[in-house]
């Protein structure tokens, strides 16, 4: 193209270094660009793939694939939404569709908690350690204060979650900002020190240890003041509560705080191009740390919702075996980062989550047991291929080939063919 | 020695194209055992495409490659080590936690029986070749701890240690001296890549100039001159005319830029600038001139506040701003179209519109109360367009989509249009073609008769000439002379590349 692009290779090259216009971002900032090139076919046909391939490994267990995925849409109460299921199997598929939603609710956060980051360039390995710190701010603010109103009580609570998440992930981010540490690792190690400082305070002896329950290594119960309401379903048999529309509002918060503020276009430059970004006058290193307290105040809230919607207590096991934050990863790739796809992508993984659980899971049709190592496998293979989909756009956007493939991409891309 | 029969290495009408650009165009070079030959070029001349493809990173386009008259296909670096050719990298590719040994013999080690690393073997093989070419190095020191200058040594005695016969090196022409002789001795053949003249002159037996991808002429130490092989490697033909009156620089009030003995260190924390003072008046353009890597990049960076200088003043217009950041240099009116668009001027998968407001966004017409204004934004934005004539995009084209020119006149348009008092443009022509280099020109005149002070930093003799009122020579981070624009080319060739301090720049 020009003979810029070319002068910047040839002097790569001859060092055999990698300090060209690209490899000025980082992994993940590049990987989260190419990502925002893909329309909606990508992670629809990623998604279909892993089913596929989730689906011979059902026949090979000698079950019958589409009976088992019927089973699990089945699972999943989807089919509340189709109006011809009336009468028993309509409240059964309600009741499902609540848990399905419940499911969902804090995936959408931690997915959130992840593409936040992705869009600054940053890779928020560290989702599930800020879930866990704002599982146990909300579960104390929760448990204590049982005196206070109910709306105050539930605002402290989320709000004390949401702090909590925000200064863990901001410990990472400041680590990146000052010193430069790597947030994969200092995330991860972020992690640790959550899920064993919890299970610190909730276990034997622990400081916050329920006092009624002496043998039992979990919290004090949520008051009743700070559970959240109940809008669908029978609150004592987990129905459906409003966690739901904070989690759809933090995406639409997601949304307009990357395409309507000053600070969104701060933190996409900073994503897309952090020499550019320094150039404009963007203070990279304070982006990082501030993106980095936006995550984990996503993913604080998601603990939240979890808790004051219908765990109402923190067990430890619950803390060493939760996997939500993790999940969040695979959420925020599949959806691409964007608000919108973070939902979806929720969705599907919530669905997945309660369709396969064996409490709703026929075991004439397919074990339960198996059914969930499925879930797993799926999940799996979405990451595996919206990894390799991520090389395989690079690839294919190289060549002519990949213009029928892509063909609802945005026109815009197409000028540049 | 040098005359030898048969040439250790030959290229032979070698070309290589990147899409359509030729960056090698039918190159012949060769060097002969115990020869010293220098590849002389500017920047982006061809120089490092041409000895990637020597060393297997590219292959060429055309042409063949002959070592020891024999026909070779060179597909790896691999290869190129096991045809005795050794590459010693100008940035260092050394780990930097091993030691010198476990440093030199990697890739290549030394085992033991089972396949254990026989690092005695390595520090013997060390010793043996440090004491050979009198390079001292301590073979258990690690590579971090020990000077820039030993870091260059290993890189040389890995390349010695690879059993190469053919020496491809950029480095610094200090450490090559030391071996020059010994290896010269050996019947090593040495390919020299430099832009400094005066190196060249110092180490080389016959020196090739290539230009823009051609091979300008093979000449003879003997004969050749600074000015001489300065003509071949600047080239004059390429000649832009842009219609130029005088400018009138505005001396009755403050110089909208002032620098005062500035030092400013670069990324590897070395004195880059190293005392530099200028100014540049309204209504002026002020072209610094200079061979890359005189200090240009970090006192443009020091100027437009990306960089902090470790002493001295930077006001502009009547404003200190030395040290206290982009967005201070910003307000103080300092506008900077950046030496490389791609990675710094724009952000590519942003679209125009969002480019656009790159500079400005924290201003009130683009975001009031931390909230963007994308009408406002997208309505300036179509403005710019119309009026820089920027073709192949609106105001929702990905910046990526735009050819090179387009892409530049997008940065140009955002950097006029917010109206500085002080326009940096750094290399504002790199990689353009000729009809896009003419509207740069043309605008920067303009601007610069609208008021405003225009400080060039260029590489291109050419430009500098045709738009500067005052040139500036920068050399080794000083400002070493000043130069009125019909200055000769011989005059300003010999200033940037040290041979002879000119007078004292004159106070503007």
């Amino acid at each position: 193209m020009s003979t810029l692009e070319e002068e910047e290779q040839e002097r790569d090259e001859v060092a055999g270094a990698n300090e060209g216009a690209a490899a000025a971002l980082t992994t993940p900032a590049r990987l989260g660009a190419y990502m925002r090139r893909g329309t909606v076919t990508v992670p629809i046909l990623t998604t279909l793939i892993a089913f596929i391939a989730g689906g011979f490994v059902v026949l090979l267990t000698g079950h019958n694939p589409f009976s088992t995925y019927k089973a699990i849409f089945n699972g999943t109460g989807l089919q509340w939404l189709f109006p011809w299921v009336t009468g028993s199997a309509r409240s059964t598929a309600a009741f499902n569709l609540q848990q399905t939603l419940l499911a969902t609710t804090p995936l959408i956060l931690v997915g959130l908690a992840v593409a936040f980051a992705f869009r600054a360039g940053l890779f928020n390995i560290g989702g599930q350690g800020q879930y866990t710190v704002g599982g146990i701010a909300a579960v104390w603010i929760g448990s204590s204060f049982s005196s206070m109103p109910a709306f105050p009580h539930i605002v402290l609570a989320i709000a004390g979650a949401a702090l909590a998440g925000a200064a863990w992930a901001g410990i990472a981010g400041a680590l990146k900002a000052t010193l430069g540490v790597n947030e994969v690792i200092s995330t991860i190690m972020l992690n640790w020190i959550a899920i064993w400082g919890g299970v610190w305070l909730f276990g034997l002896g622990g400081p916050l240890q329920d006092p009624h329950q002496s043998s039992v290594p979990t919290s004090s119960p949520v008051a009743a003041s700070a559970k959240l309401p109940v809008f669908w379903g029978n609150a004592s048999l987990q129905g459906l509560d409003i966690g739901l529309f904070i989690a759809l509002g933090a995406a639409v918060v997601f949304w307009v705080l990357l395409n309507r503020t000053r600070f969104g276009f701060e933190v996409r430059a900073v994503g897309l191009n952090p020499d550019a970004a320094s150039y404009a006058g963007i203070s990279v290193a304070r982006s990082y740390f501030r993106v980095m307290a936006i995550c984990g105040a996503f993913a604080g809230i998601a603990a939240a919702m979890d808790i004051l919607g219908w765990k109402f207590s923190l067990f430890t096991n619950d803390i060493q075996f939760s996997t939500v934050g993790f999940i969040g990863i695979a959420v925020a790739l599949l959806g691409r980062n964007s608000a919108v796809g973070v939902v979806f992508a929720a969705l599907l993984f919530g669905a997945l989550e309660t369709g396969t659980s064996d409490r709703y899971l026929d075991p004439s049709v397919f074990d339960p047991n198996l059914a969930s190592n499925l879930t797993w496998m799926i999940q799996g293979l979405i990451v595996l291929l919206v990894s390799t989909d991520v090389i395989a756009l690079k690839v294919l956007s190289s060549g002519r080939g990949i213009r029928v493939l892509f063909k609802g991409r945005a026109k815009r891309e197409e000028a540049s063919a | 020695m040098a005359d030898s029969a048969r040439p250790a290495l030959e290229l032979r009408g070698i070309t290589k194209k990147f899409g359509s650009v030729v960056a090698n165009d039918r190159v012949d070079f060769d060097v002969y055992p115990g020869e010293v030959h220098a590849l002389l070029g500017e920047n982006g001349a061809g120089k490092s495409t041409l000895m990637s493809v020597l060393y297997g990173l590219y292959r060429p386009t055309d042409g063949e490659i002959m070592v020891d008259g024999q026909q070779v296909e060179i597909d790896s670096p691999a290869r190129a080590i096991a045809l005795g050719i050794g590459m010693v990298h100008q940035h260092f590719m050394l780990v930097p936690v091993m030691t010198v040994a476990e440093n030199l013999v990697l890739g290549n080690e030394p085992t033991q029986a089972g396949g254990v690393l026989d690092l005695d073997a390595a520090r013997t093989r060390v010793n043996e070749l440090s004491a050979r070419y009198g390079l001292a190095v301590d073979p258990d020191a690690t590579i971090e701890d020990v000077t820039v200058g030993t870091q260059q040594r290993v890189e040389i005695l890995r390349a010695l240690y690879r059993g190469a016969r053919i020496l491809v090196t950029a480095q610094e022409v200090e450490d090559l001296m030391a071996v020059l002789g010994r290896l010269k001795e050996d019947g090593t053949g040495i390919v020299f890549i430099s832009h400094k003249l005066g190196e060249v002159l110092l180490v080389a037996d016959r020196i090739t100039v290539l230009r823009r991808g051609k091979k300008i002429d093979t000449v003879r130490r003997a004969g050749a001159t600074e000015q001489s092989l300065a003509r071949l490697v600047v080239g004059r033909d390429v000649l832009l005319s842009v219609e130029k009156t005088p400018g009138h620089p505005d001396r009755a009030s403050e110089p909208m830029l002032d620098v005062e003995d500035l030092h400013v260190r670069d990324d590897r924390d070395l004195e880059a600038v190293n005392g530099a003072s200028l100014s540049v008046m309204g209504g002026e353009i002020v072209a610094i001139a200079g061979v890359d890597g005189n200090g240009q990049q970090e006192l443009v960076e020091a100027i437009t506040g990306l960089r902090t200088p470790t002493e001295g003043r930077i006001t502009v217009a009547g404003e200190d701003v030395t040290g206290k950041g982009v967005n201070a240099a910003t307000d103080a009116g300092v506008a900077h179209i950046p030496e490389d668009r791609q990675r710094r001027g724009l952000v590519l998968p942003f679209t125009l519109a969002e480019n656009l407001a790159l500079r400005e966004y924290r201003r009130p017409y683009f975001s009031k109360g931390g909230w963007w204004r994308v009408r406002h934004i997208r309505e300036r934005a179509f403005k710019l367009l119309g009026e820089y004539d920027v073709r192949g995009g609106d105001c929702d084209t990905f910046a990526s989509a735009l050819s090179g020119g387009n892409q530049q006149k997008v940065a140009i348009a955002r950097e006029i249009s917010c109206d500085p008092k002080l326009l940096v443009a750094h290399q504002p022509t790199r990689g353009l073609d000729v009809g896009a280099i003419e509207f740069v020109h043309r605008r920067l005149i303009e601007e610069r008769d609208k008021g405003r002070g225009i400080l060039l930093v260029s590489l291109e003799y050419d430009e500098v000439r045709a738009l500067a009122d005052r040139i500036l020579v920068i050399y080794e981070g000083a400002i070493v002379g000043e130069f009125a624009p019909d200055a000769s080319e011989e005059e300003l060739g010999i200033a940037m590349t040290g041979g002879q301090k000119a007078p004292e720049a004159t106070p503007a």
